[in-house]
């Protein structure tokens, strides 16, 4: 079982990222459930969602403690709430912001993490460009299928047409693709560096 | 077909499949998404022949339930905590009216303190009243659950309450399996009601019944829900021929040949307790977990039964009865009568408190080493509990309780579970 837990705010779409996740997993022929933190949320509050992903029935119901994948949407929370709470050894991490991890003060923290599992992508921005809110959930899924494989691109724009219709429908599809681009390249790039 | 979709909406779907003739509703966190879902298909024209009555509280939902009922329209509302207790004295004339109602009970703890999330209280409120109660463990149990409801409820013309975990269920989103509404009519008969407001039949409903009758009227209402024992089953049955699922039925055993131990609970949570289970006999434990379905009728027979050569059980419930203990496991002691069975009151998930594996599997090697009071609050925090006891020692004016421990613990936002 893979899980992933989605740190962000009020406002981010962090629920329905994670709906949409399980969307693209169930899509992706996997078994997915995807459910929020149940707060009374309010815009701006800390908001947790979490996304199960398996090859077969999921029946647990307890909060993702231990996630194997990190997606934190606003890097403002790192200095509230203690988002790497349980991630496992070499998890995944994806952050959205213009910013290095070493910029963010977290250069120590992942020091020991495969490079490879760790991402930052300039989801708002992205989100603004294509969106013109800025929403970062849906880049960051088309990052995060880049970044870990476990779903693919295609099955994160199925995902974003069931969720959303019209223009909001394709600036999403267009900024989820872009991340994705942006991942691929970075990663090409890093594969090459290494070789 | 196959969609990944949130709970709600496969119960919404559910229900639209039934066909239901008059849907009324008051919007009330955690289940307004279902009836929203509802109020949306009425409206596109996607659910014909179908009223949506917006009513102005809970009282008002179910009033209109009991007349579109009694007028001999199908009828179905949702509600939840605080919605149920403020519709409570309809919900008891519904059942005892004899009206197959079918109501969705998203379930949430009630307060004071206020507090949105999930627990069994709402329910066990009502397990008196009258209706039939249903858990669902899953979002396809939930959905199965709603169209076999409407069956249950007609063919005994008494009103059924789907009881699924609020937001634990209601928001999650899973794989879900949704019936074509072909197979939906070849299961679901329409409503023939026994008893109907028709002016070219005039009757009265609602007599008043004094002395002389009220016990038999009261014992009739006994022997329909004895009756729905032997039904429910059938129906499940028959569910399973059609759709080809196992869904419904009184219980649902697990993991019970040779299991020494068994754990007995309703809802959402036999899967996180199944799971454990599973972990636990892998280390040799011999434990078994028995989901109860139906809670009103409670299946006394089929429980003692299934659990009858275990020595120990633990009953873990999401509610309990202020002053004694559990309300599950007090129905669980009758079965067990006269055998040498050790029933534990494990209470859980209070408020939407998480029950992990980690503290469940620690709570079942406990009772297993006869460590375990008759009665457990699980994972409960005794340093809260104790500041407040202690503060109202010293203290007159200690204040309010809920206040004072919000005060005490600080900012609460930056926890995970």
């Amino acid at each position: 079982m893979f899980q992933v837990r989605i740190h962000g705010r009020g406002g981010q779409g962090v629920v329905t990222g994670a709906e949409m996740l399980s969307i693209a997993a169930f899509l992706g022929g996997r078994h997915a459930q995807a459910f929020p933190s149940f707060g009374s949320e309010r815009t701006g509050a800390p908001v947790v969602a979490f996304c199960r992903i398996d090859d077969k029935e999921i029946r647990l119901r307890e909060p993702i403690m231990e996630p194997d994948a990190l997606i934190i949407q606003d890097p403002t929370l790192l200095h509230q709430v203690d988002v790497f709470s349980g991630l496992k050894k070499n998890g995944y991490i994806l952050i959205n912001t213009t910013r290095t991890f070493d910029q963010l003060g977290l250069g120590e923290f992942v020091k020991d993490f495969r490079h490879e599992h760790l991402l930052t992508v300039p989801a708002s921005e992205l989100a603004m460009k294509h969106v013109r809110r800025a929403v970062p959930n849906v880049p960051l899924l088309g990052a995060f299928a880049a970044l870990c494989g476990l779903i693919t691109l295609e099955a994160v724009q199925a995902a974003i047409g069931q969720k959303f219709h019209g223009a909001v429908a394709q600036g999403n599809m267009e900024a989820a693709r872009e991340a994705y681009n942006i991942v691929k390249t970075q990663k090409t790039v890093a594969e090459v560096h290494h070789a | 077909m196959l969609e990944q979709c949130e709970g709600s909406h496969a119960v919404a779907k559910a229900v639209a499949l039934s066909r239901p003739e008059v849907i009324c509703a008051y919007p009330i966190s955690p289940q307004t998404h279902i009836v929203e879902g509802l109020g949306e298909m009425v409206k596109s024209g996607d659910l014909t022949r179908c009223e949506f009555i917006n009513v102005e509280s809970e009282f008002a939902a179910m009033s209109v339930a009991i007349g579109a009922s009694a007028a001999g329209a199908r009828a179905y509302t949702a509600t939840a905590s605080q919605g149920l207790l403020f519709m409570a004295e309809a919900v008891y004339n519904a059942s005892g009216l004899g009206l197959p109602i079918v109501m969705t009970v998203a379930n949430r703890a009630i307060g004071a303190p206020i507090n949105i999330w999930n627990d069994h209280t709402d329910s066990m409120s009502m397990r008196d009243a009258g209706w039939i109660q249903i858990f669902a463990e899953t979002n396809q149990e939930a959905l199965d659950l709603h169209i076999q409801a409407f069956r249950i409820a007609e063919e005994l013309s008494l009103p059924v309450m789907v009881c699924m975990d609020g937001f634990i269920l209601t928001h999650a989103y899973e794989r879900i399996d949704i019936p074509e509404q072909e197979q939906v009519d070849r299961y679901l008969p329409p409503y023939e009601p026994r008893l109907v407001l028709d002016p070219n039949d005039p009757v009265t409903i609602g007599a008043m019944v004094g002395p002389e009758a009220f016990t038999e009227v009261r014992y009739l209402a006994h022997a329909k829900q004895m009756q729905a024992l032997e039904l429910m089953p059938q129906i499940a049955e028959e569910f399973k021929q059609v759709f080809g699922r196992d869904s419904g039925g009184l219980i649902k055993p697990y993991r019970l040949d040779d299991a020494q131990t068994i754990v007995i609970a309703l809802g959402s949570v036999l899967g996180t307790i199944k799971d454990t289970v599973d972990d636990m006999r892998e280390q040799g434990v011999k434990i078994g977990v028995l989901g109860i379905t139906s809670f009103r009728p409670f299946p006394i027979s089929a429980i003692r039964d299934a659990i009858a050569d275990a020595t120990r059980i633990v009953v873990v419930e999401k509610c309990f009865a202020v002053g004694i203990g559990g309300i599950v496991s007090r129905d669980v002691r009758s079965a067990v009568r006269n055998r040498p069975q050790t029933v534990l009151t494990v209470v859980a998930g209070l408020g939407g408190r998480a029950i992990t594996k980690a503290s469940l599997q620690k709570m079942l090697l406990d009772a297993i080493d006869d460590k375990l009071e008759l009665l457990t609050f699980l994972d409960l925090d005794w340093g809260i509990v104790n500041r407040v006891l202690d503060r109202e020692k010293q203290q007159r004016r200690s204040g309010p309780v809920a206040e004072g421990i919000l005060r005490d613990m600080g900012t609460v936002s930056s926890r995970i579970g």
